[in-house]
């Protein structure tokens, strides 16, 4: 049950995912995968929020948020991909992937602190 | 969105549903007790990682790849499989612990690590395309 659960939310949130990248990019164009920054940082916020207010959600709420949705909706391989795929890129490409990693880094662990701050009822 | 565009969006979730089932199948495999080095998620994104820049390579090196493979296997199955969220998390627990050391190794040896683990898929699969005939085929 709860594998079918944590399924459920992976699939939806590598649609998000998607959708997501394929609407930032179109926005923002690609001088940094502004996309995957995107969804990385919303989902460290997510699932910040989830495990601040930690006992006082079921289970389940757990499985199909935190584990599947939120896992699926980040992405280490593509933020990793990127990351090398700019550095060998040449001319400024090795600028670019230095300031994807330090703004992908500071910003979702600031999300992920963020969410836990805000959580309802949670110990701060 | 066209019909190819639906398709690329159901072969995604349908990716992202075994992605995530693997990334949890090793979480339960080998459970991280709190404050601890989080070893499954760091398999996990490491994992990832070496298959993602082998199958960029793959497919770059393919003049006709199949229009879903990428969808599927890289934004679905190793998307829904590597997470970014759960890295996070865990580096901001093991912080709260008392524990920046282990914080600070774990979030700039992930980093490292998955950084060295997309070259070395690529490389990998480059080298065995470069393969002199008669090591097959």
């Amino acid at each position: 049950m709860t594998l079918l659960l944590v399924m459920a939310g992976g699939a939806v949130g590598a649609a998000a995912r998607f959708l997501t990248d394929r609407a930032v990019t179109a926005r923002f164009g690609r001088a940094l995968p502004w996309g995957t920054l995107t969804v990385n940082l919303a989902g460290s916020f997510l699932l910040g929020l989830l495990a601040g207010a930690g006992a006082a959600l079921p289970g389940w709420l757990g499985a199909l948020l935190g584990t599947g949705f939120c896992g699926a909706l980040t992405t280490y391989s593509t933020f990793g991909y990127e990351t090398v795929h700019l550095a060998v890129g040449g001319g400024n490409g090795r600028r670019r992937a230095l300031l994807n990693v330090v703004l992908t880094l500071s910003v979702g662990l600031a999300a992920a602190t963020l969410g836990w701050l805000v959580a309802p009822g949670s110990p701060g | 969105m066209t019909r190819l565009e639906r398709c690329v969006l159901v072969v995604v979730a349908a990716g992202g549903a075994l992605g995530s089932a693997a990334r949890y199948g090793l979480a339960l495999a080998w459970p991280a007790p709190p404050a601890s080095f989080p070893w499954a998620t760091l398999l996990t994104n490491l994992t990832g990682c070496v298959l993602i820049g082998a199958l960029m390579q793959a497919i770059a090196v393919r003049t006709a790849p199949h229009r879903l493979l990428r969808p599927f296997l890289g934004t679905g199955v190793l998307g829904g499989f590597t997470t970014f969220s759960t890295y996070a998390v865990e580096t901001r627990a093991l912080l709260a612990a008392g524990r920046p050391a282990l914080a600070a190794g774990y979030v700039l040896g992930t980093l490292a690590g998955a950084l060295v683990a997309v070259r070395l898929g690529m490389l990998v699969v480059r080298r065995l395309r470069l393969e002199p005939a008669g090591g097959g085929a």
